[in-house]
């Protein structure tokens, strides 16, 4: 079954909180990855693996930068998922 | 009339009987680096892991780093120059077109006439050497091969692009492949992914300057897509080294020693993250005062562990290369 928005931002939280160390509640649909939660380029990659697995999507290497938020994620997720 | 050709004759196996590697004199730190591009040495040590690498000087030439290593090599390996039956070079910059450089590498460690040529196979070129080397000693055409990754990547690298400028060094390694009556060079997994040929590439040709001048285009340099290597780097070259593995037939709780490529201390440490290498293995981290030099980068980080004692002769190593075009090799070997 799909997975709802309120799922989706809880999973990037518990996916950014792993990999970059940042409280889960500090992962807000308006936070830019780069400048809010301290996720760099490379980190960004590892999230977007990580969620590919959890939300059953594919997120290729030409939309990546386009995920600036963790909103865009998100809905990119939404869009996208199997 | 279909005449009985005699077939030629191999050892029973192949191993590596001896390493060596050459770093030149010149240590540039971060400090450095940063005169021309707007940065930080946090920025740079937290994206790569690298605080030194070393820049090779006008006389410190592909080859004559290359005769240092090969020399080394040779003499770790205890073998007479005049044995090695072959010399395979891998190197991108080397800027003579032809003839090949292997063959004056060759000479000048006193290897006589043998087979000499060079390979182009990016980061992956100490794995392409190698599996040449290998096939060469237990088919019979070398007893034995010298096998020679070099890179003068300072002369390919854009100082002034914030993205690359740190990323690069220059060295040369070198191993000696021999005969061996035990199986001591896994088979080796490889390939390429063709489609990905512009992921990290040179910006420019050579014959550019045919018909523009120096003042009007900016000198070739090596350029990537740092996410897209990642990515492929980091996921992809995982599963490509637990292949090696499993096709030698060894497991992750026997391996005693893991060398990737030195691209990125990153790529390094979540690689083996994504592979779950067990907590004693060595893991080589070479990246940190070496930079990434390309096909001479696993060859001087086994020569680094080894000299260190922190892997000893006989340990069991896993190695993998993965760059440009894109290609890869990876395999399990017996240190020497």
């Amino acid at each position: 079954m799909a997975a709802t928005q309120e799922e989706i931002v809880a999973g990037l939280a518990e996916i950014v909180n792993e990999i970059a160390g940042i409280p889960t509640e500090d992962v807000k649909m308006d936070k830019s990855f780069t400048d809010d939660l301290d996720v760099d380029s490379l980190s960004m990659v590892e999230v977007v693996v990580a969620a590919e697995e959890r939300f059953d999507v594919k997120i290729p290497d030409d939309d990546v930068k386009n995920l600036k938020t963790v909103g865009d994620a998100t809905e990119y997720i939404l869009k996208h998922q199997a | 009339m279909t005449a009985k050709i005699k077939p030629s004759k191999g050892a029973p196996y192949a191993r590596i009987l001896g390493v060596g590697g050459y770093r030149p004199t010149r240590v540039v730190p971060n400090e450095e680096i940063l005169k021309h591009i707007d940065s930080s040495d946090e920025w740079i040590r937290t994206r790569s892991g690298i605080a030194t690498r070393h820049w090779a000087g006008p006389d410190e030439t592909v080859a004559s780093m290359s005769v240092e290593a090969g020399g080394k090599a040779i003499a770790d390996a205890g073998i007479a120059p005049d044995q090695i039956g072959a010399v395979i070079v891998s190197t991108v910059s080397h800027f003579k077109q032809t003839p090949a450089i292997a063959t004056r590498i060759a000479h000048e460690v006193g290897a006589g006439k043998p087979a000499a040529f060079d390979i182009s196979a990016g980061c992956a070129g100490f794995g392409y050497g190698l599996t040449l080397a290998k096939g060469m000693v237990v088919e019979g055409s070398a007893e034995y091969v010298l096998v020679i990754g070099v890179e003068r990547l300072s002369d390919l690298t854009d100082r002034e692009d914030r993205a690359t400028a740190f990323l690069f060094g220059d060295g040369a390694g070198a191993v000696v492949v021999g005969p061996s009556k035990v199986p001591a060079i896994g088979p080796t997994v490889w390939g390429s992914e063709g489609d990905k040929s512009e992921t990290i590439t040179q910006t420019l040709p050579w014959d550019v300057y045919r018909d523009q001048t120096a003042a009007e285009v900016r000198y070739p340099a090596i350029t990537q897509e740092g996410q897209a290597v990642f990515r492929w780097a980091v996921y992809e070259m995982a599963k490509v080294a637990q292949q090696a593995l499993d096709e030698a037939g060894v497991n992750p709780e026997d391996l005693d020693v893991f060398i990737p490529h030195q691209a990125n201390m990153r790529i390094i440490d979540s690689m083996i993250k994504t592979l779950k290498l067990p907590e004693h293995v060595t893991v080589a981290r070479d990246v940190e005062t070496t930079g990434n030099t390309s096909a001479a980068s696993i060859p001087l980080a086994m020569e680094r562990l080894l000299a260190t004692g922190q892997a000893k002769s006989g340990d069991t190593a896993l190695v993998i290369g993965f760059g440009a075009g894109l290609v890869y090799a990876a395999t399990v070997v017996t240190l020497p």
